[in-house]
């Protein structure tokens, strides 16, 4: 599984690199994370608000943090 | 990896009738707080520890406590209302709303739903990009990115609490024209030749997705929640020197110093605009002291123009936006807003 946070650094990216990151674990799923702070790259994925959260190639939120439990739904629904 | 202490907790008790009334609750014991915040420090500061009332000191510390409550419960009640409701909304919908506008009434309601719309100017690029890729004019989307620092939500509020409703209808109104007049301005410049020209080629790639779409009423109560802690933490610091700094003013400038030397010049105002536009500070931080140098006599168009400048043009937003738009641009831009602060305070001086 690919995923990837799009950023710039904010406070809020990185709650939910954390956020993502626990959810994954817990899973016991195989990840690879990438961050992804560029603006432009950030706004290739169609994104216009971070932070973004893109798994396997597919923007699954953006503009919001989500907990734990919203990451983990959305991991074990795909 | 050990779970941590936000995963154990149990999600909320999905009860509408107990999320409602805690809502109530939160809002009776705000109105309290605010309502009791001058009776309390006058009973603190005055007849508990006994500072004298007539003295400078006790003056400035009094202004400076109960100018951080006040604050502090206002920009706690209003990031959580205006979060809730702006939750709405999304970067992505006003796109939508703004893809067929030609310019003229696409500045105007670039202005409206950038006020309206949850956005940080720390996603400018994306949001730039996002909108001029998809057809949406250069004047229009600058309309959207210049109203939208300027007329916020903090500055609403920190206006309301210490000026009245009549000068923040009047700011918001002046921040509006400014927005829609500048974005008008700058989309008849034909600029496009200084905008990247990646920025046009640009592919959306990924399927757009709404934020604001799915969202429960806990989820947007949550969120709420959290911007209040996340502003307030980030901000905190701007505040508490702006009241400081307020409350020296208040303490030793001598009242109307400024009416007796600086109010009758025509300087003023492109003194307030030139100081303020370099200067990086937000909304909370500024407002303390813009109260403080009126109450002195400074008028109320240049305090206001000051203020526009501090949060409308920010030299880290023009860096982050220096990827997309070449240094002309950047200038220009800086120019023509700077410009329409500058006759917007003297307007205001000419009728308060």
């Amino acid at each position: 599984m690919d995923i990837k946070i799009l950023g710039s650094g904010c406070a809020k990216c990185q709650s939910l690199e954390a956020a993502t990151r626990e959810a994954v674990a817990g899973l016991d799923l195989e990840a690879e994370f990438e961050k992804v702070t560029d603006p432009v790259d950030i706004a290739s994925w169609g994104v216009m608000a971070t932070p973004a959260l893109v798994i396997d190639d597919q923007v699954v939120v953006s503009g919001r943090v989500l907990s734990v439990d919203e990451v983990r739904q959305l991991l074990s629904t795909r | 990896m050990s779970s941590s202490a936000v995963e154990e907790r149990p999600a909320p008790p999905a009860s509408p009738a107990r999320r409602w009334l805690l809502l109530v609750v939160a809002v009776v014991v705000w109105a309290a707080l605010y309502r009791l915040n001058g009776l309390f420090w006058d009973w603190l500061l005055y007849d508990v520890i006994g500072l004298d009332r007539s003295t400078r000191v006790a003056d400035s510390i009094h202004f400076f406590f109960y100018d951080v409550t006040k604050i502090a419960l206002l920009l706690t009640g209003v990031i959580f209302a205006v979060t809730v409701l702006r939750s709405f909304m999304s970067v992505e919908r006003t796109r939508a709303l703004l893809g067929g506008r030609r310019e003229g009434i696409g500045n105007v309601a670039a202005a409206g739903l950038g006020v309206v719309t949850p956005f940080c100017s720390c996603s400018a690029v994306p949001a730039f990009i996002g909108f001029v890729a998809a057809g949406v004019p250069l004047g229009v989307t600058l309309s959207f990115l210049i109203a939208s620092p300027l007329v916020n939500e903090v500055a609403i509020v920190l206006l309301f609490g210490l000026f009245g409703w009549k000068i923040t209808a009047l700011y918001i109104a002046g921040g509006m024209v400014i927005a829609i007049f500048a974005g008008a301005l700058l989309g008849r410049m034909r600029l496009e030749r200084w905008v990247e020209p990646f920025v046009f080629e640009t592919r959306l790639r990924g399927k757009l997705v709404d934020p604001s779409a799915s969202l429960t009423w806990d989820d947007r109560l949550t969120m709420g929640r959290e911007e209040v802690v996340s502003i307030l933490r980030r901000i905190w610091p701007y505040v508490l020197v702006g009241i400081g700094l307020g409350a020296v003013i208040h303490g030793w400038v001598p009242a109307d110093w400024f009416a007796a030397h600086a109010s009758s010049g025509w300087w003023g105002v492109p003194i307030a605009v030139g100081v303020g536009v370099p200067l990086y500070a937000n909304a909370a931080g500024v407002l303390p002291l813009v109260e403080a140098l009126h109450s002195k006599g400074l008028p109320m168009g240049t305090v206001l123009a000051f203020m526009m400048s501090v949060v409308a043009l920010s030299l880290p937003e023009m860096i982050l936006l220096r990827r997309v738009l070449k240094p002309q641009l950047i200038a220009t831009y800086v120019g023509v807003v700077a410009a329409s602060i500058l006759l917007t305070g003297y307007l205001f001086n000419a009728i308060i």
